[in-house]
This record gives structure tokens, C-alpha cells and sequence, in this order.
């Protein structure tokens, strides 16, 4: 085993600790083994390689910029605050790295059919993207409640070619489309691949998410060392199953010296309604892995909330789980009504309309940068953009539109 | 009474007698407690030969939607695993020797403490577990501690399992083999096909263990088929489809249980 590092996991059983692993039903078992094997094989090649990277300069429009929000940092009288652009990748989120990396290995295996859940809409589109691109038909989850509040994205889904599922079971919300997923993907085994949006599922999911997404982190490793000579303080980002956050930290989980924050959604506040399952959850197993998640004292999975869609999952990636009890990553919460101040302050103060996910980064750095030494340099995952948001944010704001 | 193996017992039965085993699965407390021990306590007369009672789980995600609502009738009148070792301790007052089998997923059993878990299936003679979401990668979690305190772990083969994969699933597997007849969710539409029968067949030949096939079996013409081919078949949703059929048609608690029992009459009278 590899010592003094935090960068090792998962172990060959898909564990990060005690957290993950392969909870599926047998149907599911020799096909997710083949896909850790065909990933496993790919992941070195070249070829592989340079055709991701390929898609991800030309097509996605990496690198996104590492950009100095001056204003921002000024008004809150603290450090040096820098916006990893994630929101300017084609599609509006971080979400696409990781599906056109899953989807070129789907290519590889001649699988013929794609599937995916989505909370926000993001994971979906970008799915129903590459699908587009690599002349896949797709099939994409989605919970009923996250239908109706995320409408632009169902019809830009529908656009891309996709048929997207309105999922009535259960909450109706993320969890419930994963569900879906799964049926749908035990049903059709044989000719179906599963893009999975975060780092949760079944090893080798979150192992092969956070290695499509760590290019946020390894770009903005190096566009910070050019701009500041140095590695920054702090890497701040949200979390709902974490693969945004889980992309920006990695790279970095060795540099001890670079302190990280990922900030969950604590919903109308963590004694009320809230999808904050690291602070609130209990060890469980949902959706193939082993993890924090909210639950009844009957282990019955309970119904998470936040105003933002994609972070309204009761679980989260198990490799968080395993940062958070190794004490490297810190992690905190914030609530629906602090996210929307920070949706309209970035909105005003930069020019950059937020999603309402990398709200509740920002909504925890309104909070604390005025404690933070002025010489210190933060850098928060701007993982997404609101244009998805805006009926959510009108509707809260009781704005006609 | 000390915990026996019965499970193994019925088989040796059913095999003496040649004939195919009926098991029946519900959900434990659907729709309520009371018309489930009113079901329950009445399915051996009615020719059930082993008892697969469903843990309810909020996210059930191997069943269709008939097992998904029933799952969600039981939640909401607040059943638990708690109340559902109080339902089988209900019914082994009286029925000592019906095997029963419990079925479910693995999040409300790890809430509930696996020593703890234990503990209840053997203080109420249950005789095997069968846990969807732990296959035999995942054997140290639940599957090794029972085989340790000699409660049959029931695995799962499917028509993905190879005779490589079936090697690794009987290493740890004890009281029968439970194989599903498709890919895909309970409830489905099961396809009489040959290719069943040659899997079954090939199984038998690695295993002593008997074999045992469910999902989409839903009517008579099913289970006389299959009962060729398998040592018992396994049918749930289309039972629970009585369980809802009834509460649509607003039938009080005992046309209710008459309803999903004579069901099971007329599946058994096949075999």
C-alpha cells in the first residue's frame, strides 16, 4: 500500500475506507465488473486519452478560465477569490467532462444504448449531448418535481434527441430517477450503459467520475501556480453527490497545505427539511454503495431538500465520506436562503450569473472570507450557471417573468 | 423450541414426494399489520410450501411498481423491521413448520445492527435471508456473520451469471439457489423459453443446492410450466396485485384476504 498519500483509493473491492463498494443486484454484477475492466484498460491508452482531450479543447472548451473575481473579493474585505469557470464549458456545467469521458468508453465496449438519471437537468442534457454527438440513442430519468422545476432543461434534452422519463415513484426527485435508472439498466443489461452523473453508484463509478472531472482540478493547479507562483489556501466547492467538488480537490489531496471546504445544502436548515447527508446522514447503503445517507431510524431513505436540484440527493459519494473521517476535506452546509443571496450578490458584483449549486459555495465564503487572512488565495468551483435557475430563483423572489 | 433447519427439511419433502414447492412472497405489513398476519398465517393451508416475506424499503430498485406500492402501503402504515419480527413471531406461535424466509434490501438491515438482525431471525425460527443488494463481492457484510450463526444466506442467479460467476455466487450460497428467469425488475413478463430450462439444468450441475425461480411468474400456466423444471417457483407481484385489487375495490379486510388466498389456492392446485 502506498503511504502518505490520500490519493490511493478505492482499494481493488471499490473501497474508500470502509465507504463504497459494489451493492447491486447479481444481474448487474458482471457487467459493472466489465465496465471497471474495459475502464481499467482504456484509462492508460493513448489514444483514449488524446481523444478525450481532443473533445474536451475543440468540443467541451477547455481549459475553462481561472478567473480573479476582483470585485467580489474586495467587497468581502478577505482573500484573493478565484472562480474556476466550470460554467462556461459547453452546456453550462462541469457535468459534460465527465459524460463524454463515460461515453467514449460506452463506445469502446459496443454498447448501444445510454441511460442516465438527472436532479437539475445537467447531467441530463450533458448526457443527451454526447449522445447527440456519438449517434447514441439515450434514455434520461428524471423525477417529476425536478421535471416541472427545471423545464428549459427538459426541453433542451428533448431537442438533443433524447427521451426523457418523468419518474412519478417514491419522492419523485433525484433518487427516485436513479432508481428508474437502475430498472431500467437491470431490464436492458446486455446492450444499455449507465452514465452516472457523480461520484456515487457502484465502484467503479466513483473512481472513474472523479478521474473524468479531475481536469477542473489539474487545470486549475496549473493556472494558479502561473497567475499567483503558488498553490492557493483553499479549494471551496458544493456538494451534492460531489463530483464537481471531488474534480477540484483531487489533484490537490496531496498538497497538505491546501486546505478544502465542500459545502453541502442545508435546505430551510439542517433541524428542518434539508439534503445536508454528511452532516446529518447516517452510514447506509443506496444506489451500489456504502455512504453517509439520510435516513429514518428505520433505515427507510427520507426525502432530502434544496432549492437547487442537483445537490437534492440524500447521499453522497463515498469518497467524501472517506475525506470527511480522514479529516482532510471540512465540510459545512448552507442553507437555501444564504445560496439565493449569493445567486443575486455574484449576479450583481460580477456579472455572473451562478447556478444555484455553486451558489452555496459562494454563499459560505460571503460568510467567512471577511475571517480569512487578506493574504490568502481561495479558489471556488463555479460549477455551473444559472440561466436553468432563473423560474426557481423568480418564483422564490415572487418575480413574474 | 431450539432453531432447525426446516428449509432443508421441506426440500427433502418436496423431492421424496416429486413434486415442485410453491413459495410465496408478500410484503410484511401491506397493506396494514393485522391483514398481513391474516394473510400470512393462512398461506400453508392454502398450499404454500416455503414463506418469502418482504422487508418494506422505501427504494426497492430490483422490484416493479406493484412491489414498489406495496412496499409503500407498509411504510405508511409504519411498518418496520421491528413490527415485521413481531409478525413472523405472531405466526411461528402457531405454524412451526412452514419455512420462512425473509427478503429485502440491505439498508434497513444495516440500520437495524447485523448482530442485532441476526439475533431476531433466529430467536423467531426465520430459516433463510435473502438480501437483493449484496452479492457475493459483498459477502463479508451480512452473508459470512449468518453462515456463521447457520442462517441460510439465499443467492441470486440471473441469466447474466456464467459458470465462472456461478462458482463464486455458490462458494457462500446455502438453503437454495434462487434464479432469476429474466434480466429485469419483479413483475415483468416472464417468457416461457428453452433457454431457462438448459440454464437450470446446467446449474444443477454444479449445485446440490435446490433451485428455486421467480420474477414475472404470474399465473397458473407459469407455475405448471416451470414446476418441470425448477425444484419451486416463486411468485409475488401477481399475489400482491390481489392485495391491490382489493383495496381499489374498497372490499373490507376479510373479502380482502379471501381474495389474495383463493389466488393462492388456484396456483397451488397445479402443482
Amino acid at each position: 500500500m502506498k503511504r502518505n498519500t490520500y490519493k490511493s483509493g478505492p482499494d481493488i473491492n471499490g473501497r474508500f475506507g470502509k465507504y463504497g463498494g459494489r451493492f447491486v443486484a447479481e444481474t448487474l454484477v458482471p457487467l459493472i465488473l466489465e465496465v471497471e475492466k474495459a475502464y481499467k484498460k482504456i484509462k492508460k491508452k493513448k489514444s483514449f486519452i488524446n481523444e478525450f482531450k481532443k473533445y474536451l479543447k475543440d468540443y467541451v472548451g477547455r481549459p475553462s478560465p481561472l478567473y480573479f473575481a476582483e470585485n467580489l473579493s474586495k467587497k468581502l474585505k478577505g482573500p484573493k477569490i478565484y472562480f474556476k469557470r466550470d460554467e462556461l464549458n459547453h452546456t453550462g456545467a462541469h457535468k459534460i467532462n465527465n459524460t463524454l469521458g463515460q461515453i467514449l468508453l460506452a463506445k469502446t465496449m459496443e454498447k448501444k444504448r445510454i441511460i442516465a438519471e438527472t436532479g437539475a437537468g445537467q447531467h441530463g442534457v450533458a448526457t443527451a449531448t454526447v449522445c447527440a454527438l456519438f449517434n447514441f440513442p439515450c434514455t434520461i430519468y428524471m423525477g417529476e418535481i425536478d421535471y416541472e422545476r427545471q423545464k428549459p432543461n427538459v426541453f433542451r434534452m428533448r431537442l438533443l434527441g433524447a427521451d426523457v422519463e418523468k419518474v412519478k415513484s417514491g419522492s419523485k426527485t433525484l433518487k427516485d430517477a436513479m432508481n428508474e435508472a437502475l430498472r431500467d439498466w437491470v431490464t436492458n443489461v446486455n446492450d444499455t450503459f449507465y452514465i452516472i452523473g457523480s461520484v456515487a453508484g457502484p465502484h467503479p463509478y466513483p473512481e472513474m467520475v472523479r478521474d473524468f472531472q479531475s481536469v477542473i482540478g489539474h487545470e486549475a493547479k496549473e493556472q494558479i501556480k502561473k497567475k499567483e507562483g503558488k498553490l492557493p489556501n483553499l479549494l471551496i466547492a458544493c456538494i451534492g453527490g460531489g463530483s464537481n467538488a471531488m474534480g477540484l480537490f483531487y489533484p490537490f489531496l496531496n498538497d497538505i497545505n491546501v486546505k478544502m471546504i465542500g459545502v453541502e445544502a442545508a435546505g430551510e436548515g439542517l433541524n428542518k427539511k434539508h439534503a445536508a447527508s454528511i452532516a446529518k446522514g447516517h452510514l447506509g447503503v443506496l444506489h451500489g454503495s456504502k455512504t453517509y445517507i439520510l435516513q429514518d431510524k428505520d433505515g427507510q431513505i427520507t426525502e432530502p431538500h434544496s432549492i437547487s436540484a442537483g445537490l437534492d440527493y440524500p447521499g453522497v459519494g463515498p469518497e467524501h465520506a472517506w475525506l470527511k473521517d480522514t479529516k482532510r476535506v471540512k465540510y459545512v452546509s448552507v442553507t437555501d436562503k444564504e445560496a439565493l443571496e449569493a445567486f443575486k450578490f455574484s449576479s450583481r458584483i460580477e456579472g455572473i450569473i451562478p447556478a444555484l449549486e455553486p451558489s452555496h459555495a459562494l454563499a459560505y465564503l460571503i460568510k467567512k472570507a471577511s475571517k480569512m487572512p487578506k493574504d490568502n488565495i481561495v479558489i471556488m468551483n463555479m460549477c455551473g450557471r444559472g440561466d436553468k435557475d432563473i423560474f426557481t430563483v423568480a418564483k422564490k423572489l415572487k418575480i413574474n417573468i | 423450541m431450539p432453531y432447525k433447519d426446516i428449509l432443508k427439511n421441506k426440500f427433502n419433502e418436496l423431492k421424496t414426494k416429486k413434486k415442485c414447492g410453491l413459495i410465496s412472497f408478500i410484503t410484511a405489513g401491506d397493506p396494514d399489520f393485522n391483514t398481513s398476519f391474516q394473510i400470512l398465517e393462512k398461506l400453508p393451508e392454502c398450499g404454500v410450501d416455503i414463506i418469502e416475506l418482504g422487508m418494506p424499503f422505501s427504494d426497492p430498485m430490483a422490484d416493479g411498481p406493484i412491489i414498489q406500492r406495496a412496499n409503500g402501503r407498509a411504510i405508511k402504515n409504519k411498518m418496520n423491521l421491528k413490527k415485521t419480527f413481531e409478525l413472523v413471531k405472531r405466526f411461528r406461535k402457531k405454524n412451526y413448520n412452514t419455512p420462512l424466509i425473509l427478503m429485502g434490501y440491505y439498508n434497513p438491515v444495516h440500520r437495524f445492527g447485523i448482530n442485532n438482525f441476526i439475533n431476531n431471525v433466529k430467536k423467531n425460527n426465520i430459516n433463510g435471508v435473502i438480501i437483493v443488494d449484496l452479492p457475493p463481492e459483498e459477502d463479508n457484510e451480512l452473508c459470512l456473520p449468518m453462515i456463521k450463526n447457520k442462517v441460510h444466506f439465499i443467492k441470486l442467479a440471473t441469466p447474466t451469471t456464467n459458470n465462472i460467476r456461478f462458482k463464486k455466487i455458490i462458494k457462500h450460497a446455502s438453503g437454495f439457489i434462487y434464479y432469476i428467469s429474466i434480466t429485469g425488475i419483479t413483475g415483468a413478463n416472464y417468457k416461457s423459453n428453452q433457454k431457462l430450462g438448459n440454464q437450470i439444468k446446467n446449474l444443477k450441475k454444479m449445485t446440490k443446492l435446490p433451485i428455486a425461480v421467480g420474477f414475472g411468474i404470474k399465473n397458473k400456466n407459469d407455475v405448471k410450466e416451470l414446476s418441470k423444471r425448477a425444484d419451486a417457483v416463486v411468485v409475488g407481484s401477481s399475489i400482491i396485485k390481489k392485495v391491490e385489487e382489493a383495496e381499489k375495490k374498497k372490499y373490507n379486510k376479510k373479502k380482502l384476504v379471501d381474495n389474495v388466498l383463493n389466488y393462492v389456492k388456484q396456483l397451488s392446485s397445479v402443482l
